[in-house]
């Protein structure tokens, strides 16, 4: 039964010495994450047993994924394996989402497959190759990991296998990916795809390689040398002089009694009463010229940080404030800063320090296209929605713009392929998929574009002069969190991402969906269903018609 | 190799089961070559004085004569059908039992029959280098039937896994024997099963305690609403009784002979005389009794209520009519207390998750009175030594009690007052050492290792001075 816990006691901030679940060790060009997580986790009422994760796992193995991108620019391969006997990882514990609010489970379900697409976002873009070594069974959520690396290899001592238990065993779904990556991914034959996901007991040996399953299978005795010299290999176009920058912790002030936060360039106002709060990333002043040599700037440079912060924000917006609908993204500061900056980055793109925060920057902006609340662009005095601070307003559901001299937005290169979405367009070629003359036609133009343009141009939703401006903003925020939040939820996850699919919109889309759908149904959650009785002593009874 | 019931012995009509036929032609000759590369070794030319099951009537199912061990004839052998038999507990109690798996515990059905199965090899295994030091020609021969036992309880779960589970089964059946005890790529499933036996104490032991955690189990799967595997283990348990037998009175016999020794010497110092010291007993004692205890799993299992709850594994006794009366088992608890954030806390577990501990229950009883046994003998001597069974927490790896140390009177203790307390506990290397210097053949008809007593009686009627096993390269003493 699902019971109370206070969500805002989740950090999403951890450092390697403060790990309890991971182990993270590099040696030259390769690194390792050693899978050894601690029984105790986020909440009392379970036990990780088995290498079995909650979210605090997976915000563990997140900042390992992003310290080896910043602080290990010098590692070409990463190896993911266990430090348990005979079980590499038994997946997401059933006990714990047995307890967890439907929230809960939705926000932990959507922040581990985060995790996943960041490995698969190193592994192509970043040149850290990951590989699975599976020295012992891997089930569920423990084989969803391992699918978001490159390659996977099994050991093969006749026990252990690879499964997607989740239909037989607990009547959901394996959500993180898994039946996506299964068919898209590794593109496993349809029908024995649909045999291996309900067959609680998996594949081993040589039928998973048969199946497409994994990529290799070794004995016991050879196993880890074999995928420790896969590992080598991989990591063969690594470059040894580069030199990490460190991470620092963000420690943003928080309001006690509001709830508001204050980092150094992003803050978020929130009015709980109102249910709105109010993202506002601020450009400092005075940014100088890049140095030679990128990574200096280390972890202070605002590029990095204020994304950072924004990153931080927005899970902290996710999990701590589940009673605020609609978001206002506010920026303040100097376009020239902005253009400069945008116009550095793209000259120094391949310094692998630059193509990690601009990499940064674009995953920071689908968690925003991912968050299941109401953002509203507010463009107005002192704004500064340029170049890659565009975007942000381009990530919006609706933008709001101020008709008055001197608010104005401006793009750039960015905006043009730099931070592409989960359908693999711009956000400007998603905004008018009608007409790509028109993005086109966006991109050859330059310079300041105020409200009348940008009105003509489409990039406004509602625009209105400083007579009219307070009440059309405050109608359409009261109106706005007066709707239905699922209406909306699902609304926006509708309109946001039009254009082609992908693996990462079908994850979002269509497997999340449909699992956030079981995970409502009676034959998974009711008091016979098969989620709620998993571990107790009765059996589940379904209600077998189907929809 | 044509497949019929010439060579194998059955009652399910294997001549005419096209299915069974097709597995065994191809697993049949490579059981042989399994048996021939992993079984006894040096002793497969012997004649041996074997019992052998022909039917399953009380005639046929001990059949004693002299045979070669790779010509044992093992056969497939189910407790007659009643076709009226009907699910004893769980949630599908009084419906008919199942005549064949249901697609919707294939898997866990599965699981079951393919853990169960993988010991049976496995132990052939670990017992393979024993023969050469067998104390006497009596306890090699016991040696031998328990091993070809062991083989055909093989028979007994392969052919569950032929017939019943298709592809899967067939491909199951062949790992039982490509894996191998203590094999680094391809170990036996159950860790327990993957050391070697390599000294005749640990023998008595293992058939004692650890083929006894068999007998519960098959007990238990003999209760289960899959017939075919109900009617598979009941058959078996009419054999592992011997097993058990050789385990009780081995043990039995170690100890009277311990007793003569003392009564030799003043200081009570067997070690001086080539005997077993009951303190060295005691530890083996503790040592295999926790071991096995652990083969039962976790004391609060979700599998073991998933297993009772579909019907496919009871408690022992469960349909005896006397042992229990609640066969739905979902409105009691157990109470259970184990350390927990340094306390040691009462845990009620629900009656389902405990089966497990159920089953456990029941082990120690029986193991309670073999100790008895023993004890007896202690007393009858006018010793005050006694034999004792540790406590259920005492050196456990698997369930609520492993997290913890607890000494063997089952209180909890600091992993290093553990540490120190088990030179008094649990067999040192130096200990082994020594039960292993013991170890010398005694090949001689009638005579026993000075470490250990005569038996009661032969076999079958048939003196103890017997050639129960007659070499083809060596001669038997006559006495």
């Amino acid at each position: 039964m699902e019971s109370s816990f206070d969500e805002t006691t989740i950090s999403f901030e951890t450092q390697p010495s403060d790990y309890r679940h991971i182990r993270l060790s590099v040696n030259g060009a390769t690194a390792r994450i050693e899978l050894d997580f601690h029984e105790d986790g986020l909440r009392p009422g379970y036990q990780l047993k088995l290498n079995s994760y909650d979210l605090g796992v997976d915000i563990e193995l997140a900042d390992a994924v992003q310290r080896l991108r910043f602080e290990h620019p010098e590692v070409g391969a990463v190896l993911i394996t266990s430090a348990l006997d005979g079980v590499f990882s038994s997946g997401a514990n059933i006990f714990m989402l047995g307890l967890s609010t439907h929230a809960h489970k939705v926000n932990f379900c959507k922040y581990t497959n985060e995790t996943r697409l960041y490995i698969e976002d190193a592994s192509e873009f970043s040149g850290q190759r990951y590989i699975a070594g599976l020295n012992g069974i891997a089930s569920g959520g423990g084989y969803e990991l391992p699918m978001a690396c490159e390659e996977i290899y099994l050991v093969d001592d006749r026990r252990s296998a690879v499964s997607l238990p989740e239909v037989p065993f607990l009547g959901v779904l394996p959500g993180t990916g898994g039946l996506t990556r299964l068919v898209d991914k590794r593109k496993v034959r349809r029908d024995l795809a649909d045999v291996f996901s309900t067959l609680a007991e998996g594949i081993k040996g040589k039928r998973a390689v048969e199946w497409g399953l994994v990529d290799g299978i070794y004995p016991t005795s050879r196993f880890a040398d074999e995928v420790d010299n896969r590992l080598k290999e991989a990591a063969q176009d690594a470059d040894s002089t580069l030199k990490g920058i460190s991470l620092d912790a963000l420690n943003p002030k928080l309001d006690a009694e509001t709830g508001s936060l204050q980092y150094r360039h992003v803050s978020l106002k929130v009015n709980r009463q109102e249910r709105v709060a109010t993202l506002r990333l601020t450009v400092p002043s005075g940014m100088t010229d890049l140095p030679s040599s990128v990574g200096d700037l280390g972890a202070d440079w605002f590029a990095l940080r204020a994304f950072r912060e924004l990153d931080d924000a927005i899970l902290r917006l996710r999990f701590h404030y589940p009673e605020v609908g609609l978001v206002l993204i506010e920026t303040k500061g100097d376009a020239q800063d902005m253009l400069s900056l945008d116009a550095a980055m793209d000259d120094r793109k391949d310094d692998w320090f630059v193509r990690e925060t601009l990499l940064f920057m674009k995953r920071v902006m689908k968690r925003i296209d991912c968050t299941a609340r109401s953002f509203f662009a507010i463009i107005d005095e002192g704004s500064c929605f340029t170049g890659s601070l565009f975007e942000l307003a381009l990530a919006a559901d609706r933008i709001y713009m101020l008709e008055e001299e001197g608010v104005q937005v401006e793009w750039n290169a960015s905006n043009h392929g730099a931070f592409p979405m989960a359908n693999g367009l711009t956000r400007l070629q998603t905004r008018f998929l009608a007409d790509p003359a028109h993005v086109g036609k966006l991109s050859t133009m330059s310079g300041p574009i105020d409200t009348d343009s940008a009105n003509e141009l489409g990039l406004v939703t509602v625009s209105a002069d400083d007579i009219d401006w307070e009440d059309e903003v405050r109608l359409a925020i009261e109106e706005r969190v007066s709707l239905s939040p699922d209406s909306l939820t699902g609304m926006e996850a509708n309109l946001r991402f039009a254009g082609p699919e992908t693996m990462e919109t079908k994850i979002f889309g269509r497997l999340s969906a449909w699992q956030n759908w079981i995970f409502q149904r009676p034959n998974a959650v009711g008091p016979s269903g098969a989620l709620s009785l998993y571990g107790q002593p009765a059996s589940p009874e379904f209600d077998y018609n189907r929809t | 190799m044509a497949i019929s019931s010439d060579i194998i012995p059955n009652n399910v009509d294997l001549d005419s089961n096209r299915k069974l036929q097709k597995a065994l032609v191809a697993w049949q000759p490579r059981f042989l070559e399994w048996w021939n590369d992993m079984g006894p070794r040096g002793y497969q030319q012997d004649m041996v004085y074997l019992r052998t099951a022909v039917s399953v009537e009380s005639s046929g199912w001990a059949h004693y004569d002299y045979v070669r061990m790779p010509e044992y004839r093992w056969g497939i052998f189910l407790t007659p059908n009643d076709p009226n038999r009907t699910i004893g507990f769980g949630d599908q109690m009084g419906k008919p039992a199942w005549q064949q798996v249901p697609g919707e515990y294939r898997k866990e059905l599965r699981r079951l029959i393919v853990t169960q199965c993988d010991t049976e090899p496995a132990s052939v295994e670990q017992q393979r280098l024993l023969g050469d030091t067998a104390p006497s020609l009596y306890d090699m021969r016991n040696l031998f039937q328990v091993n070809v036992e062991e083989g055909r309880h093989l028979w007994a779960m392969v052919h569950l896994l032929h017939e019943y589970f298709g592809r899967d089964g067939r491909e199951e059946a062949e790992d039982m024997l490509m894996r191998r005890s203590g094999d680094v790529d391809s170990p036996r499933i159950l860790e327990a099963f993957n050391k070697p036996i390599d000294d005749w104490l640990a023998f008595f032991c293992f058939t004692m305690f650890t083929d006894r955690d068999g007998k519960f189990q098959l007990g238990a799967l003999a209760e289960s609403a899959f017939d075919p595997l109900s009617r598979a283990t009941r058959f078996m348990l009419t054999e592992e009784a011997h097993h058990l037998f050789v385990g009780d009175t081995g043990i039995g016999r170690v100890v009277r002979r311990t007793i003569e020794l003392m009564a030799q010497r003043e200081d009570r110092d067997v070690t001086q005389l080539g005997g077993i010291p009951l303190t060295l007993l005691q530890k083996y004692i503790n040592e295999w009794y926790s071991a096995s205890m652990d083969l039962f799993g976790s004391e609060d299992s979700s599998n073991s209520a998933t297993y009772f709850s579909a019907g496919l594994k009871g408690r022992f006794g469960e349909t005896n009519g006397k042992t229990y009366e609640d066969h739905v088992a979902l409105e009691t608890y157990r109470d259970l207390k184990w350390m927990e954030e340094g306390r040691l806390t009462n845990h009620e577990i629900p009656m389902r998750r405990a089966m497990n501990l159920e089953l456990a229950d029941s082990y120690r009883k029986d193991c309670s009175s073999a100790l008895n046994r023993w004890n007896k003998f202690l007393e009858e001597a006018g010793l005050a030594d006694r034999l004792y069974l540790p406590e259920l927490s005492f050196n456990r790896k698997v369930g609520v009690f492993s997290e913890h140390d607890y000494d063997v009177s089952g209180n909890p203790v600091a992993h290093n007052d553990f540490a120190s307390g088990c030179v008094e506990w649990l067999p040192s290397e130096a200990d082994k050492a020594y039960v292993k210097s013991l170890m010398v053949p005694c090949l001689e008809l009638g005579k026993f290792a000075n470490w250990i007593a005569p038996p009661r009686k032969g076999i079958q009627s048939n003196p103890i001075e017997f050639p129960y096993v007659q070499f083809h390269d060596k001669q038997t003493t006559e006495a």
